[in-house]
């Protein structure tokens, strides 16, 4: 079994006493945690996300719905499921479905794999949304297409976090 | 998790996963402006009598307690194991039993 290690930081060992009063002041005054957002990724980060991911392999707009609220209240959980036609055969199937945003601080949301066992090509999950923008789903089928479909999101308050 | 406890040889089932974690996106800062670590789940797998029927691979966009609806074709009686390993090493396992019929 792998084991995926980041480096942890240890909130408190390296306070001193003063930092540490200090900080009870700011929770005392009522700020609680500070939210703050990193520069937003663009379109062009979207853009290197997608050559990295499939080199100049072409994208063609079809055979994917991708299901998200026109208009989400709350950034944070944003429900989401992607379909692809495909008759999931043998023969004929989704071997990946990938999901992109242009505008959060990473480009990447999921990727999922899938295949003849899956039986239908449909997943659903709950992701965060930053800010109003296209989210893009992208599907590899087992004959090597890609095919995508990109909606707009209107996001009334911004994903927690993002 | 949600896993039909019946289904009929080559019927596609539906299952429903979620594990309760933070999924920390290390783009936060605290109330004396260090940044939270990064805590995510990073992959989810699903395998259906030892084999592999669904993978994810997870980002800080996905939300907390991450949730996911998938599909697969019923084959067999027997044991559907779900693993979420995170990125500090934390592993959450779940066993599901389906019996399937003729």
């Amino acid at each position: 079994m792998t084991r995926g290690v980041l480096p942890l930081t240890q909130p408190g060992l390296d306070h001193t006493g003063r930092a540490r009063r200090r900080a009870l002041g700011t929770l005392a005054a009522g700020a609680l945690l500070l939210v703050v957002r990193p520069a937003t990724a663009t379109p062009e980060d979207l853009a290197v996300a997608l050559h990295e991911t499939f080199g100049d392999r072409p994208i063609t707009p079809g055979k994917v719905t991708l299901e998200l609220p026109r208009l989400a209240e709350n950034g944070a959980v944003v429900p989401v499921t992607v379909v692809v036609d495909s008759p999931m055969t043998e023969r004929d199937y989704v071997e990946r479905i990938y999901l992109f945003a242009e505008k959060n601080p990473l480009p990447r949301i999921l990727e999922v794999q899938l295949g003849p066992y899956s039986g239908r090509a449909r997943i659903s999950s709950r992701i965060r949304i930053g800010d109003s923008q296209q989210i893009t789903a992208v599907a590899v089928l087992s004959d090597g297409t890609l095919w995508s479909a990109a909606m707009q999101v209107e996001i009334t308050v911004a994903g927690c976090g993002l | 998790m949600r896993v039909p406890e019946r289904a009929q040889r080559g019927s596609v089932i539906e299952i429903r996963a979620m594990v309760e974690h933070p999924m920390e996106t290390g783009f936060r800062l605290n109330n004396v402006g260090k940044p939270i670590p990064r805590h995510i789940v990073e992959s989810f797998t699903c395998q259906y009598d030892g084999r592999e029927v669904f993978r994810a691979k997870l980002h800080p966009a996905v939300s907390t307690n991450p949730y996911f609806v998938f599909y697969t074709v019923a084959t067999r009686s027997g044991e559907l194991l779900f693993t979420w390993k995170d990125d500090q090493g934390g592993v959450a396992t779940h066993l599901a039993q389906i019996e399937v019929t003729e």
